[in-house]
């Protein structure tokens, strides 16, 4: 299908890459320990307003309204943003998202730059591509340090390392700090103090050589030109004030109209995401000015299949997510499988709907995301923009087996069925035939009560995977309909 | 007053013992319960695992069976929400897709006359005491659909409180999901398992002689999980709880493993 790059290198299916993070002890200790404790405070923070459902409902119709008009007011941002003294450039994929930052560092002169923070870079891959180009990425923020360092992925939207503790981290940090710069010190022990300060010290000598930052942003407004990024270490302020130049790559759905609009998200997010009640760090930056902050600013807008998801009705509710992975806090298949096994940067209940949009369907690892859930709901109960994922998996899992019209690149095409559904699309039709059929259905149930004897104990095909680990239930000696036509039969 | 039962083909094939229970609970209360025999699946695993328009004809047999009754019940709050939830979005995508043939009307006039069990008791019949009798600690699990797609909210404790005897124990987590999920459990076998294992842990630690659910699906996962691991502990629908009296009590052997004849 298209060549959306979301992140990630060739990955199993979310069945086959849960179940080896299923077994991992330490890891879903990791993962039970960290979602629980947020989503309890996360649960105090938002009961706490009394009008969330209004500030949900605000949230969630800012977003729509963008998104109608998204054409408007991208356009009216490119204008703001140039009066602003920066400058506007539009990737219509990772790989062009990649190259334009490439050319930008690289027309500098510089060989290194420090990140912050950023989801659109990662989606893009951008520090696969710096480094091909013979430039160092540094990251900055704590968790994404500790991913980097690790030669590892990002397993979370907010906490990228939610799957280390801190004794994983203290060896990262001992044995790979040296190999970017200030070395961790030698006793260095696991208590977080501890591991922040080494963090602290490691990134200072970054923020203070660096002359090139590469940030997302969390919004921007159409009407001002302004970025926004919240943060809680306050790292990315230094990202943002310290270098000369800035480069920032933003999804174009980013976009909020006038500044009053932050109002509603500089509430809704901070609580769903961190649980805090007012953001620890929130910078904005508008163009450039004389003598304060860079004196360059490039903003990158990215589509890397957003408006192909644009022009789907259903999905399209996806494009108002506005980050803050409190689905991912509340999903128990999330919680169990852990971030890996979504294969790509986006992982939980909005990876499960994002990814199968931006990348396609075709692939096995976007095919089998949208199973990837017992529409338990609890991601709809938490967003904070009410986006409805559990209509949206469906919509994808109709997608996956029926097939279906979908925009790929501009174009309205209609996709055929995926691969690999045959036996299972039979048995759903033969299963339709017989309970479409009451007189064959009873017959049926008739037969299964003549051989509740030999409930096996494990069943052959798909069946096994029930039964190695549950039992059957037993079979009754008569359905209920006998029992009716026996008992009340007589009745009218 | 009249009610037609909506049994669901879970119950029927595999849980009778639950649809009966419903049929006398609701005799007691003096209700005139029919079961139309054209009733069958209301098509749920067909929707949920992406096959809708297979899932269609099943929306207009459930329509057709349950035509020209003010109440239809059904002890499954998955199913329900099916109905509720899903009808009227199969309506909808069927007539812009030029294949209609009326599914959004059919959804529209079933959807307000279905309703859950503990809806109907509650509700409807407007009782939370139905003189059920049952001497056992009870841990009740509200399933996902229950819970967060028809909101059933407290109406299950409030009618387990109440039943004469029975001690009623919080299941700490009880708003997390079970890991059944249809298909799901199936698909994701091992997430799947990893779920339920936690769920039967938690309802173990209370000390209930029962867990309780009012979604069959939940308790067949819950309740293989359990007599897989040799536990003690029973899963019971919540109508067969209610059902119970004490000049009819639930069959004693039916709160210990089930011997097959
Ligand atoms: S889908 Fe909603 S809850 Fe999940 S990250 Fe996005 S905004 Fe937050």
């Amino acid at each position: 299908m298209t060549g959306t790059h979301l992140g990630m290198p060739a990955f199993p299916p979310f069945p086959d890459a849960a179940r080896e993070a299923v077994r991992d002890g330490v890891l879903r200790a990791n993962l039970r320990h960290a979602t629980h404790t947020i989503r309890g405070k996360r649960a105090r923070a938002v009961a706490e307003l009394a009008d969330w459902e209004r500030l949900r409902a605000a949230g969630k119709a800012v977003k729509d309204h963008t998104l109608r008009h998204l054409d408007r007011y991208l356009l009216q941002l490119e204008a703001s943003v140039t009066a602003a003294g920066g400058t506007v450039h539009w990737a219509a994929d990772a790989d062009e998202a990649n190259r334009i930052v490439t050319d930008l560092v690289l027309a500098t002169g510089e060989s290194e730059v420090v990140k912050v923070k950023s989801m659109a870079t990662q989606e893009t891959g951008l520090n696969e591509a710096l480094e091909a180009a013979g430039i160092a990425a540094y990251e900055t923020d704590l968790a994404e340090l500790i991913v980097q360092l690790g030669h590892d992925r990002p397993s979370h939207i907010l906490v990228p390392a939610i799957h280390r503790n801190r004794r994983e981290i203290r060896d990262i940090f001992r044995s790979e700090m040296g190999g970017w710069g200030r070395p961790a010190p030698e006793d260095l022990g696991d208590d977080p103090r501890e591991l922040a300060e080494a963090a602290r010290l490691h990134l200072r000598e970054k923020f203070l050589r660096a002359k090139v930052a590469v940030s997302g942003a969390n919004f921007v407004v159409a009407e001002t030109g302004t970025m926004v990024v919240l943060e809680s270490e306050g790292n990315g302020r230094m990202c943002l004030t310290l270098p000369d130049t800035l480069i920032s790559v933003v999804g174009i759905e980013k976009v909020v109209p006038t500044f009053r609009d932050l109002e509603v998200f500089l509430q809704t997010l901070p609580r769903s995401s961190t649980a805090e009640r007012m953001n620890p760090y929130t910078t904005m930056w508008t163009g450039t000015h004389e003598g304060d902050g860079p004196s360059a600013f490039h903003l990158v807008l990215l589509d890397n299949g957003r408006t192909d998801t644009l022009a789907d009705a259903t999905g399209r509710q996806a494009l108002r997510c506005i980050r803050c992975s409190a689905c991912l806090n509340v999903c128990p298949v999330y919680e169990r499988a852990g971030g890996h096994a979504y294969g790509s940067v986006y992982p939980g209940p909005i990876g499960a709907v994002l990814s199968p949009q931006l990348r396609g369907t075709a692939g096995a690892v976007d095919a089998s995301l949208p199973y990837a859930s017992t529409l338990c709901g609890a991601c709809y109960e938490v967003c904070p923009v009410a986006i409805d994922i559990p209509e949206i998996l469906l919509h994808l899992r109709e997608r996956v087996v029926q097939g279906g019209p979908v925009t790929r690149e501009g174009v309205r095409v209609r996709l055929r069925p995926a691969h690999g559904h045959t036996a299972e699309r039979a048995a759903m039709r033969a299963a339709r035939l017989l309970l479409d059929h009451p007189g064959a259905l009873r017959a049926g149930e008739r037969l299964l009560a003549r051989a509740r004897r030999l409930r096996p104990r494990r069943l052959p095909g798909p069946g096994r995977a029930w039964t190695d680990t549950r039992e059957l239930p037993d079979i009754p000696a008569e359905p209920f309909r006998d029992w009716w036509l026996r008992e009340r039969g007589n009745r009218p | 007053m009249r009610a037609a039962l909506f049994v669901t083909c879970v119950n029927d094939a595999l849980y009778p013992r639950t649809g009966i229970a419903v049929v006398r609970l609701l005799e007691r209360l003096g209700v005139q319960v029919d079961f139309p025999a054209a009733q069958s699946c209301c098509g749920q695993p067909q929707y949920n695992t992406g096959y809708r328009h297979e899932a269609e004809p099943l929306l207009r047999r459930t329509a057709a069976a349950f035509a020209g009754y003010d109440h239809v019940v059904t002890p499954s709050g998955s199913c329900a929400a099916m109905i509720r939830e899903h009808y009227p979005r199969m309506g909808r995508r069927a007539a812009e897709e030029g294949r209609g043939g009326g599914l959004a009307e059919l959804a529209q006039d079933l959807v307000p006359r279905v309703h859950e069990l503990t809806e109907f008791l509650v509700d409807v019949l407007g009782v939370t005491d139905v003189g059920a009798y049952f001497p056992h600690t009870v841990t009740y699990h509200p399933s996902c659909h229950g819970l967060r797609s028809l909101g059933l909210g407290e109406r299950p404790r409030r009618l387990l409180a109440a039943v004469k005897g029975l001690e009623l124990v919080e299941l700490p987590g009880a708003d997390e999901c079970c890991g059944f999920g249809g298909t799901f459990s199936v698909r994701n076998p091992d997430v799947s398992a990893a779920m339920g294992t936690d769920k039967t842990a938690a309802a173990r630690a209370t000390g209930a002689e029962v867990l309780c659910g009012a979604d069959n699906s939940c308790l067949a996962h819950l309740g293989g999980i359990l007599r897989r691991a040799g536990d003690p502990m029973r899963t019971l629908h919540l109508a067969e709880i209610l059902a119970a009296t004490e000049e009819d009590p639930l069959e004693e052997d039916l709160l210990e493993e089930d011997p097959l004849p």
